[in-house]
């Protein structure tokens, strides 16, 4: 029992906020809860304090859109919150499509479907082309791009608001990642990731590896849906400091051998080591 | 294999890394062309839905797509579960709010709930006030058209539904009565909107008695026409103001005559 809360403490802890958000939004709309109301696009906190998508902030921007005052606080306490917290902990912590492309790269895993299809033809970086593309789409056509084909926004709002077709978009994601592409959606397409990618860059939480620790297992590299950011693995004692690393903990709840915790960043002096 | 093939198949040069880096960038910029035309078709067809009616406050459409949030602030606020987010499968532009006034209308809430929270300002507090306070008559959802066929007022049967239904009664809707020349000795108590009070609401359309309703809310856009610049009412100095800012444009065509007489004769060499 100690070694099963040991190794998915995070993850455990990570679909119970997923979960309870969820409910607190859905106890929004449904039974007049005032936690959390609105969606994950724009939201208020306590019926209080604004909380807006920065991304969708700005492609609002792009195409044109005067943005009011509500928006711009919101928009702030959420890019302080995840420059603090790590950006794509919102990937991992929050976010509903997590929980399906997490699944689909557990059954690629149990069904080693990476035995027959060991090539990824998709690069990494595609998610920050589409993230410009999105901007651009949205300037040319005055209209936030992807806010009308998002999946996320899409799954969130069907699970406060009524899904109508959405479930399909929960289908097609979890397809693709299954079949088409590992870590495909939320790894190579999604432009928020992207977005929060860059936001992360800067952020104070951090995995840290301590080589001296390390047996060179390589389970943390298994279950990393960003595996690129471990290069550091078994070579030299670092912080993961990739923007794209989304601090689900994964790494570190497997490692049975203590070499992975979160720090965190001391921002001026031993950046390199991260102690 | 390859050992067993003729020499003249040469191996293949390696690519410099100018021509890789000029071949990736263009691979790069092809793909982003080629979805950005995919998306932006699809992006454009999905928010082309003119038949829309939004909450009270919306600003102008096409601003209110680019505004809007999808947050559903404004859904939750409303009382009486009025308002929608559209669904994938409703074809409507995704996530923006609506209603269908046949099912449930607005009710006119003199707090106008709905517009204050709006985080972004697509449903706007300033086009719903007057002198400082919210006031939802002036509101502005869409307009009421009579289909004056299917109306049985204009049958003559005596039904003054949705006139009864309308929050500013006597304002929006009126009743015109007329003589019944059929029967010669009753009236007609036709319904007739006014647009320059009627809000949208839709109460009238959900009042209405018949099975598909004979009035109904449209969009003001979708429901009005425009007599634009050329027509103006002689008789009403008000309306003359409209054109105060047109500016005149004078076209001048040089006239031949003896294109005219061309023109005339022109077709008639079959004949001699």
């Amino acid at each position: 029992m100690n070694t099963l809360w040991n190794n998915y403490r995070y993850l455990i802890l990570r679909r119970f906020t997923q979960i309870s958000l969820l409910l607190l939004y859905f106890g929004a709309n449904a039974w007049g809860w005032t936690v959390l109301m609105g969606n994950l696009s724009s939201s208020r906190f306590l019926d209080f304090v604004p909380m807006s998508d920065p991304y969708a902030a700005l492609q609002m921007l792009a195409a044109g859109a005067a943005l009011a005052t509500d928006l711009l606080i919101g928009v702030a306490v959420i890019t302080v919150f995840y420059l603090l917290i790590g950006g794509r902990a919102f990937c991992s912590w929050v976010c509903p499509i997590n929980m399906i492309t997490d699944a689909a790269n557990y059954l690629r895993r149990k069904l080693e479907i990476d035995r027959v299809q060991n090539k990824q033809p998709a690069s990494r970086n595609m998610r920050y082309w589409i993230l410009a593309l999105s901007l651009i789409i949205s300037a040319i056509m005055g209209i936030t791009a992807f806010e009308f084909i998002s999946p996320i926004s899409m799954v969130h709002r069907g699970i406060v608001f009524g899904l109508g077709f959405g479930w399909a978009a929960m289908l097609i994601i979890f397809l693709f990642d299954l079949f088409v592409l590992k870590n495909g959606w939320c790894g190579h397409v999604c432009p928020l990731g992207g977005f929060y990618s860059l936001i992360g860059k800067f952020s104070l939480i951090r995995v840290h590896h301590s080589e001296e620790n390390c047996t060179l297992c390589m389970k943390c590299k298994t279950v990393c849906p960003e595996r690129q950011v471990l290069h550091m693995i078994g070579k030299e004692s670092l912080p993961v400091l990739s923007g794209e690393c989304t601090n689900c903990a994964r790494c570190i709840e497997v490692c049975d051998d203590d070499a992975l915790g979160f720090s965190i960043r001391k921002l001026a002096d031993n950046e390199k080591t991260g102690e | 294999m390859s050992e067993n093939r003729p020499e003249t198949k040469k191996k293949k040069q390696p690519l410099s890394d100018r021509r890789k880096f000029i071949l990736n960038m263009a691979r790069g910029v092809g793909l982003a062309t080629l979805g950005g035309f995919v998306w932006s078709a699809y992006v454009d067809e999905v928010t082309a839905s003119q038949l829309l009616l939004r909450p009270p406050g919306a600003i102008k459409e096409d601003d209110f797509l680019r505004t809007c949030i999808k947050c559903g602030l404004c859904v939750e606020a409303c009382p009486y579960d009025t308002l929608l987010l559209a669904k994938p499968g409703d074809n409507k532009p995704l996530g923006t709010p609506y209603f269908i006034p046949r099912d449930i209308p607005c009710y006119m809430c003199p707090d106008i709930p709905c517009v204050p929270v709006c985080p972004t300002g697509a449903l706007d507090e300033a086009s719903v006030t007057t002198d400082g306070k919210l006031d939802i008559n002036i509101a502005d959802m869409g307009l009421a058209v009579i289909d004056s066929e299917s109306c049985i007022a204009f049958w003559g049967i005596q039904c003054d539904a949705c006139y009864r239904a309308c929050p500013i009664l006597g304002e929006a809707i009126t009743i015109e009565y007329s003589k019944n020349e059929r029967t010669g000795k009753h009236a007609f108590l036709k319904p007739v909107v006014h647009s320059d009070a009627c809000t949208g609401c839709g109460l009238c359309e959900r009042a209405c008695v018949t099975e598909k309703p004979a009035i109904f809310v449209l969009p003001r856009e979708v429901a009005q026409g425009r007599a634009g610049d050329y027509y103006i009412k002689g008789w009403d100095k008000n309306d003359e103001k409209r054109l105060e800012n047109a500016s005149e444009i004078k076209t001048t065509t040089n006239i031949s005559k003896k294109s005219a007489v061309d023109s005339l004769n022109d077709g008639l060499e079959d004949l001699y």
